[in-house]
């Protein structure tokens, strides 16, 4: 019985203390400056943002808003699937930027798809501080 | 002769309690507990979490049995433009859902619908989609793309939580069919 009390409490424990994404976010910046990348700034992020590209896939050019939309605080849509795709800023959403594993799953994935290649190591910081101020 | 009577009554009465809990537990689980419950189901519920956390997070989690091990391997060797996105896997992710989805795909499963999935397909056929099995089409064509388009709502027939009420359990039942937007079922 007492071994089941302290697994209840443990996992209310767990439940109860929330990952903070600053933490999460300061350890991936870290991470991509091991890496090689120089410092990071909001405004470079801000600009890889919204950067239009032209997509041999693609009739009409593909940045990061076209899914996410412009607004960090709402919902957003992909333009090919219809997927709808929760806020990107942290406060909005608080689950953003807790996990390290999903942020660099979904920089694979979706740099890929919008600029048809994988993002270096000082354009992911660059992109996650812009997107962490939100 | 009373005090027997008595031990009697108990141990009846606790085979007969643990009898109607089993039973009790099997159906509510909406796990397989048996044979029985197994034909009652038209495909084998999603039982793997990474396929829950990987795959059902973005669409709807597409039950193993609704589609040939051949078509399997063939959408997990293009997860790089998945059905227009980029869903692509670390290789270890990869590796452990190729081998879920193969190992319970349609044509090695004995739940009804996927025994009517496979039958509907040639052998050389390797669909992509679901909705292209012969199977899929008969089944559904009663309902008109237009319908299902115009609804935003359901918007299209790889939807199948949005009519199927119960297809997440893995049950495709015909009683079960809610059609948004509307009071009345699949008709």
């Amino acid at each position: 019985m007492p071994k089941y009390i302290l697994l209840l409490t443990g996992m209310f424990i767990t439940l109860q203390s929330p990952v903070f994404a600053t933490e999460v976010v300061d350890t991936t910046l870290q991470g991509y400056q091991s890496q090689g990348a120089g410092e990071f700034s909001v405004d470079a992020g801000k600009t890889l943002w919204n950067n239009e590209i032209i997509h041999s896939k693609s009739p009409v050019t593909r940045s990061c808003a076209s899914c996410h939309g412009n607004d960090f605080n709402t919902t957003g849509k992909h333009i090919k699937t219809g997927k709808t795709i929760k806020p990107m800023s942290p406060t909005a959403n608080p689950k953003r930027f807790t996990d390290q594993e999903k942020i660099e799953k979904w920089f694979r994935r979706n740099c890929k798809w919008t600029w048809g290649r994988e993002c270096t190591a000082q354009e992911k910081g660059d992109m996650l501080l812009f997107l962490s101020k939100q | 002769m009373k005090k027997t009577l008595l031990i009697g009554t108990f141990i009846t009465g606790s085979i007969f309690a643990s009898l109607v809990y089993c039973s009790g537990s099997g159906e509510e689980s909406g796990g397989i507990t048996g044979w029985s419950k197994a034909s009652r189901l038209d495909v084998a519920p999603v039982n793997n979490e990474l396929y829950r956390s990987e795959c059902a997070s973005c669409h709807f989690g597409y039950q193993p049995g609704l589609l040939p091990a051949r078509s399997w391997v063939k959408i997990m060797s293009g997860l790089e433009d998945h059905f227009g996105d980029n869903a692509e896997l670390d290789p270890d992710s990869h590796a452990r859902l190729l081998r879920y989805l193969v190992k319970n795909a349609a044509d090695l499963s004995n739940y009804k619908r996927s025994r009517r999935i496979t039958n509907s397909l040639s052998p050389d056929e390797a669909p992509l989609r679901i909705t292209d099995t012969l199977y899929f089409k008969r089944q559904h064509r009663e309902i008109s793309l237009t319908r299902v388009k115009n609804n935003p709502e359901i918007g299209s027939f790889s939807n199948c939580i949005a009519c199927h009420s119960q297809a997440d359990k893995g049950s495709f039942n015909e009683r079960e069919i809610k059609i948004p937007g509307s009071r009345r079922g699949w008709n």
